[in-house]
């Protein structure tokens, strides 16, 4: 991967002037490379992560949803992944091989709104014939991120 | 009357320099909130895979003592490491040695190597304890300064003209801390015909060979003629940032790897089982983090590097290792009073060059083994700080 989607993808706040200076290019160039990743969608938006685990008001709802579905002609999957993905609800939506066939995350502000939300939307859904929900407890790490408060710097202050 | 207890000690340790570093390091220990880059090793933790194997090892009774030269399986892997990156073979029966750290390895060989008044060669600025240890084993340390113009590197001239008693032993460290400076596979070889010329024995301490990132690290002994008149001295603590583990390695000729051998099971038996297991599995499965880490160091080398000199502190472009040996003379200060004051008006931490040798006076050394938002923030308080 060219380095500076690296280096974005680990911190999106580093300036096009600082990310030149980490890689020894001119900054004119790095401000085209991000404008052109961004024209091509390689880069699709810059976030922030949450450790939401932190957020004690946070009454967020997720669940994982393993969707069975009947392909269809021409089309294969990406047709009815499309009309799942589309619900503001479905927060990720994976083609999986296996014992099922799409891997659906929700989220909603509780409970009953994720049920709601697989038993009148996502089941009632033409070539969907089978859903097994889990709910999701507790997060340890998401996305290479793992979970916890700052940790002090364990190192003594100075040595040689 | 009280008893003077001086009377008992030996005169050699109260001759070492009692390290005037020390104040000013219990100063950096006392204070709350700094910026540190005065840390010489890794911000990153050993990789879990490493972790989690010396676990394993504990949890399957692995809590005894191995063989004094370490376990073979270690020593195997070692080979296997050195046959591939350096094209060097070592027998792991007879030429390979695990010891407690590179610092233990060092010692091993000085005092394996050593009569009384022997004279080392050591380039400085260079890590503390080469000059001691020298000293301890009765031998005659010879600094060879170095100098910032030519990056630090050895003066083939200056070592061809050493005068009085013949040198032994030429100690190399390359890329070096505190100066990041290392070499080509070119100028290597231009030393080594020195060194067969003069007819020294080299110790290379290469711990920082994995932290290379121009040109791929050369070691000394695979070049012609050198591998028997060299010993090779690595470990594990940098590359793999598994400092607490205290696992290092010697691979060298037979007599000496014999010789040392022999000090080592008397003072210290064997380095401790449960790194020796975790080293095995970082020399095994490590080298996608290893290589993670190195691309980090050196955009932060790049980073860092690129701000010193913005903010007038000329600072030479360091090859390896994880730190930037920028020169202060341009503020008047000498290395000490800079360091102190940059600790009290800014609270960042910086060693003294000084610590690293007489030639180390105008410069200070900045590990840039921390975080990219510590560098940015020390790098703005350095620059409030001068232009004051």
């Amino acid at each position: 991967m060219d380095p500076i989607l690296e280096i974005l993808e680990k911190d999106a706040r580093l300036k096009p002037e600082e990310i030149a200076k980490m890689v020894k290019r001119n900054v004119v160039e790095i401000k085209k490379l991000i404008q052109k990743y961004e024209k091509e969608r390689v880069i699709l938006r810059y976030k922030t992560v949450l450790n939401k685990e932190l957020l004690r008001n946070s009454s967020e709802v997720r669940a994982l949803i393993e969707v069975k579905v009947t392909p269809q002609r021409d089309v294969g999957f990406d047709a009815i992944a499309t009309r799942i993905y589309q619900f503001p609800e479905v927060r990720s939506c994976y083609l999986m091989s296996g014992g099922y066939d799409l891997l659906v995350t929700v989220e909603g502000k509780d409970l009953q709104s994720v049920a709601s939300f697989v038993s009148e939307k996502l089941s009632t859904l033409e070539n969907v014939h089978g859903t097994v929900t889990h709910f999701l407890l507790k997060k340890y790490k998401e996305d290479g991120d793992i979970l916890r408060s700052r940790e002090e710097d364990k190192r003594i202050a100075i040595s040689f | 009357m009280k008893n003077d207890l001086n009377q008992y000690l030996n005169k050699q340790v109260q001759a070492l320099p009692p390290s005037g570093i020390r104040a000013f390091f219990e100063l950096v220990i006392g204070m709350k909130d700094i910026i540190s880059l005065g840390v010489g090793e890794p911000d990153f933790d050993t990789p879990w895979a490493i972790r989690e194997s010396a676990i394993y090892s504990i949890e399957h009774g692995h809590t005894t003592y191995t063989s004094n030269k370490g376990l073979l399986q270690l020593r195997n892997e070692i080979a296997k490491y050195l046959r591939g990156k350096f094209k060097l073979d070592y027998d792991p029966e007879n030429e390979i040695l695990i010891t407690v750290g590179v610092s233990e390895a060092m010692d091993l060989a000085v005092r394996a190597l050593l009569n009384p008044r022997d004279t080392v060669l050591i380039p400085e600025p260079c890590y503390v304890s080469y000059s001691p240890i020298v000293s301890l084993a009765g031998g005659n340390p010879q600094y060879l300064s170095t100098r910032k113009e030519e990056k630090f590197k050895l003066r083939l001239q200056d070592l061809e003209k050493i005068k009085g008693a013949k040198p032994k032993v030429l100690i190399l460290n390359y890329p070096s801390n505190p100066t990041g400076t290392s070499y080509s596979k070119k100028e290597l070889e231009a030393i080594a015909k020195t060194i067969h010329k003069m007819n020294l024995f080299v110790i290379s301490d290469e711990i920082y060979s994995d932290l290379s990132y121009e040109t791929p690290h050369t070691a000394f002994a695979s070049l012609p003629q050198m591998k028997d008149r060299t010993l090779l001295v690595n470990g594990f603590s940098k590359g793999y940032a598994m400092t607490g583990w205290r696992i290092g390695y010697a691979a060298g000729p037979r007599p000496l790897l014999d010789a040392m051998t022999k000090i080592h099971q008397y003072t210290i038996m064997c380095a401790p089982i449960m790194g020796q297991w975790a080293a095995c599995e970082a020399l095994k499965n490590g080298e996608t983090a290893i290589s993670n880490m190195r691309k980090e160091y050196e955009r932060r080398r790049n980073f860092i590097v690129d701000g010193l000199n913005k903010i007038g502190l000329e600072c030479h472009h360091p090859e390896g290792a994880f730190y930037a040996f920028p020169s202060i003379q341009k503020t008047g200060m000498d290395s000490m009073n800079f360091a102190k004051k940059l600790l009290e008006k800014e609270k960042v931490a910086v060693v003294p060059g000084t610590a690293f040798g007489p030639s180390g006076e105008g410069f200070v050394r900045l590990s840039y083994a921390t975080g990219m938002d510590k560098i940015k923030e020390a790098l703005l308080r350095m620059r409030r700080f001068i232009k004051s």
